[in-house]
């Protein structure tokens, strides 16, 4: 095919200025320098024995950094250089969808007027506030095919205990006492913790040599005690679950409930809704689908949608629109009751409705499209040189498997990822889903270019070449990052977590 | 047509070429018809960014609350403090913000350090030698404390004093759906935990907090002996900014702390992203929640920073790791070192302070007010509870009309069935940060002697 423009798009491995080490900012730290300043207040300044019991009072002055705000700033962009970040460059790390965050989305929820709102104001003088949850709420419900949606967990883990929890008062208003959830082996770790948190037992189902959901062997383990199974569609090898139907109606019979692990939603926004594919609870991760920003790990946000006869267990106070045209604060009438400690992560709320706003229902579906389309183009693109563990289209994600290269050049999954590193892209995700040997999986995103690809592409088959006449070099990568491979053992063998515990 | 996609319409068509494909229908050929959507989302078109903006614009001045308009008294676990430009602006480096959970050591070596200075800054303001890399808020920090209990004890029951903040009271009764755990709650009086009220027998925890919702001190060797008695582990949930000036968690003998962590760096952000604080002592460390930064070398001998003891978390221990926690609220923690760093060892302690200094003039102006009284007379830290001879919630909309937040009712956060307040609907909240001016204090006195008759 053509090429329109040269390949490109690599982000230098290396940190800005050499690979030296940093100081941590304790050692940075001179006594009696500093950098901060207050407000005059003209308040009395009685001294801490005067206004808090001695019995209260720490006797010792416990020890922060002191330096000044000029270090401060060098100290921590310099911390900035040594890292990673969507920003520089592709993150084809598959499942954590780490698309380009539009920088007006941040603009949008640094605005005080949604920032530097109290959490506890009287609903009266938040209604900006709760007028955005609803119209985000809706529009969630809208994407998903759901009739109703919590805000508040913080992340998809919590969404996640969050649906359980509901699946759990659901069944008990019924009288019903359920034990198990079903997983398949391909799921994503959290499942089966959030499982048990929620007080069910695990059941793990096989996946098929498709790697889809054995349907023979679902309906092996339904039964009674099922309250549930939890699925993500595309599953983790990012494959369509095509008999869906038939697992939803398979699960229903037997009185369970479907839940919808949204880590994947990305690869069918506007396309398919889980609940038409018959879902009835939905957690969605606005850090992947909604491209609001990661944070190095966190904050991320988890509504979880549901059908309507889960609505009244959903926790509140529920942000919702009354007769008269105003909002207020409503607790569903079962409500399990809340899950965060005020309204959820609000501001990752806020990014995530501006995101869909200007996207609107077609750029939705265009960024499905887009998601799909790179995903296959680069998995058909790299299909001589890494094959892919399934052999037939997938959707936003690929698993690619290394387990030729391991055989042939005792070069693993691992070294590959990180020689890549050094390519100037981020790695893909290794050794998941964990039916995969020597896993490799791209998620490359709807946001990366066409030469981004190529380029990603071109590092990938320079790596396979080094892999057969040099493979030490691929072993031993990266050796040109801020540091080179590092001392796990070690860290766990000999733990360090904190800088005090390094100096005992 | 406005969007974040690359491609031009001859690239696409190249691209499908590629796949033999002719249409980007065709990607989703497998998707069983039956079940895809014909007409597409009913949802408005794209819209451009400034169209966007000018939507957004009605949602900001709808809120009346923001700290442009009214001057804010409240607090209750998020407070309005001064967030200087410098952790502004470091903290919004796109290379913290935009990357993802450090699973590459090799290129992540800047968010690793600062987590690792993070979880030294939070081991020394809680006394204890383990903190992990922060979890999702205070709220939900604390029901990770009561499951590590009740993992380390194989006991049920947790034994939680009145004063813990009520919303995170009825977080943890909601997580307890699904674990099975007991709560007895030890009521207040005269603002203060009772804990001869309640049989401890068998408790996995006995979860006490300083300052307690109402703001006042209690003692905490009483809940640690409790613990103590009962072989029970003793949580101690914590304000930070009163942390290192108060006696530490790990000076009461706590086994976990748990605090809120938005008071350093993080705006007031309606209720969120927050930071969840989390500190124990060494014997807990293998059923800590979430991820834990260590220290090792490269293969060079230099000095670098990992994820470790990773076999608790999920991905690995499946059904049996100690927490489902995967992503956490790593920014805020980056920028709460960055906050801490700013500040430093006299800044923190001069800023805990002033916080102090402002509640105790603040509360001796109120208190000799008609209409106005103590809720108790123990000792206080950053904030207090008063009794108003007006409902609350009435006084407050009155303090609007002056242009003041002017506190938060004990009945919008415990509601009236809580029964650890006299009369809750009557009992105000009132914080003071540094930020608070002689001036904002007395207007508001003035203020407050009018809404209350």
């Amino acid at each position: 095919m053509t090429m329109r423009a040269q390949p490109g798009g690599r982000a230098s491995s290396a940190p800005l200025l050499g690979n030296g080490t940093e100081p941590t900012i304790f050692e940075m730290s001179v006594a009696g320098r500093s950098a901060y300043q207050l407000r005059t207040t003209h308040i009395p300044a009685k001294t801490l024995e005067e206004l808090v019991p001695s019995a209260h009072l720490n006797p010792d002055v416990v020890p922060l950094a002191e330096v000044s705000e000029r270090d401060l700033v060098a100290h921590f962009t310099r911390l900035s250089h040594r890292q990673f970040a969507v920003d520089l460059g592709a993150y084809p790390l598959g499942s954590c969808t780490m698309k380009y965050n539009p920088k007006f989305c941040d603009s949008v929820a640094a605005d005080p007027g949604l920032n530097s709102v109290h959490p506890g104001a009287p609903a009266a003088l938040t209604q900006g506030w709760l007028r955005l949850m609803v119209d985000l709420e809706e529009k969630l419900c809208e994407v998903t095919g759901m009739a109703a949606a919590t805000l508040q967990p913080s992340a998809g883990a919590a969404g996640e205990l969050t649906g359980l929890l509901l699946m759990r008062a659901y069944h008990e208003a019924r009288g019903d006492v359920r034990k198990r959830v079903i997983i398949p082996d391909s799921a994503h770790g959290t499942n089966p913790a959030s499982v048990t948190l929620g007080g069910y037992e695990v059941t793990t189902i096989p996946s098929d040599e498709r790697g889809l959901v054995d349907l023979d062997a679902l309906k092996k383990v339904l039964g009674p005690d099922v309250a549930g199974i939890m699925l993500t569609n595309p599953n983790t090898v990012g494959l369509f679950e095509e008999e869906i139907t038939e697992i939803a109606a398979a699960v229903h019979e037997v009185g369970g409930l479907l839940y919808y692990d949204g880590a994947n939603l990305n690869a069918i926004l506007g396309v398919v809704r889980p609940g038409d594919m018959g879902f009835d609870i939905v957690h969605m991760n606005l850090h992947k689908t909604f491209a609001t920003p990661h944070g190095g790990g966190g904050p991320g946000a988890g509504p979880v949608a549901v059908a309507a006869r889960l609505a009244e267990y959903l926790p509140g106070p529920k942000a919702t629109k009354l007769a008269d045209g105003t909002y207020d604060w409503v607790q569903p009438e079962n409500s399990i009751g809340r899950v965060h400690g005020w309204h959820g992560n609000a501001m990752v709320l806020a990014r995530a409705l501006a995101y869909i706003d200007v996207h609107g229902g077609d750029g939705l579906t265009r960024v499905a499209q887009h998601a799909v389309l790179n995903a296959n183009w680069l998995r058909h693109r790299l299909r001589h040189v890494l094959p892919a563990a399934y052999d037939r289209p997938c959707m936003h994600e690929c698993v690619l498997t290394a387990s030729a290269f391991k055989q042939q050049h005792s070069v693993k999954a691992l070294d590959l990822a990180k020689r890549l590193m050094e390519k100037g892209f981020h790695a893909p995700t290794v050794y998941f889903p964990l039916i995969v040997d020597e896993a490799l999986m791209f998620e490359p995103t709807e946001t990366e270019s066409l030469q981004t690809l190529e380029a990603m592409a071109q590092a990938l088959e320079e790596i396979a070449v080094e892999a057969a006449e040099t493979p030490d070099l691929v072993r031993n990568a990266p050796t040109a990052t801020p540091v080179s491979r590092v001392d796990e053992a070690r860290a766990a063998r000999q733990l360090i977590p904190t800088e005090d515990a390094a100096q005992r | 047509m406005a969007d974040y996609l690359p491609h031009t319409s001859e690239e696409v068509v190249d691209m499908l070429d590629f796949l033999g494909l002719s249409t980007l229908d065709d990607l989703f050929a497998h998707v069983p018809a039956a079940l895809r959507l014909s007409q597409g989302l009913d949802m408005a078109p794209g819209l451009s960014e400034p169209d966007v903006a000018d939507i957004f614009a009605e949602y900001t001045s709808a809120n009346e609350a923001t700290l442009a308009n009214l001057v804010c008294f409240a607090g209750a676990g998020a407070y309005d403090h001064e967030v200087p430009a410098v952790v502004k602006m470091l903290g919004s480096r796109s290379e913290f913000v935009t990357a993802y959970t450090p699973y590459q050591p090799e290129v992540a070596q800047g968010i690793l350090q600062a987590i690792f200075e993070y979880q030294t800054m939070i081991s020394r303001l809680s006394g204890l030698p383990i903190a992990n890399a922060s979890l999702y808020d205070g709220a939900t920090a604390l029901v990770e404390a009561v499951n590590m209990a009740a993992g380390s004890t194989g006991r049920s029951k947790l034994v939680i004093s009145a004063g813990v903040h009520p919303h995170w009271r009825e977080t943890v009764r909601t997580f307890a759906q699904g674990t099975g755990h007991e709560l007895v709650i030890a009521p207040l009086v005269n603002g203060i935990t009772d804990w001869s009220a309640v049989d401890a027998s068998d408790a996995a925890a006995i979860v006490a907090t300083y300052p307690n919702y109402l703001g006042f001190l209690e003692d905490l060797s009483v809940p640690k002996s409790l613990a103590t008695q009962n072989d029970a582990l003793f949580i101690a949930c914590g304000d930070p900014v009163a942390a290192g000036v108060l006696k530490t968690a790990g000076q009461w003998g706590a086994d976990i702390y748990v605090g809120e962590g938005q008071p350093f760096g993080t705006a007031l952000s309606f209720g969120g992203p927050y930071l969840g604080l989390f500190a124990c002592t060494e014997a807990q460390i293998r059923r800590l929640p979430g991820r834990l930064v260590g220290e090792t070398v490269d293969t060079e001998g230099r000095r670098a920073f990992v994820t470790t003891l990773r076999a608790r978390e999920q991905d690995i221990r499946r059904e049996k790791a100690t927490s489902n926690v995967c992503t956490n609220q790593t920014l805020m923690a980056v920028t709460a070192a960055i906050q801490l760093s700013y500040l430093g060892t006299h800044g923190l302690r001069e800023v805990a302070t002033r916080c102090a200094q402002g509640a105790r003039y603040a509360y001796d102006q109120i208190v000799a007010l008609d209409g106005v009284s103590a809720v108790s007379d123990q000792p206080f830290f950053r904030e207090f509870a008063v009794i108003t001879s007006q409902p609350a919630d009435l006084v407050l909309e009155r303090l609007v009309a002056d242009g003041f937040l002017g506190g938060l009712s004990a009945n919008s956060l415990a509601g009236t069935k809580d029964g650890s307040l006299a009369d809750p609907t009557h009992t105000l909240l009132i914080s003071v940060t540094e930020k608070r001016t002689k001036a904002e204090i007395d207007s508001y006195a003035a203020a407050l002697a009018k809404a209350v008759k």
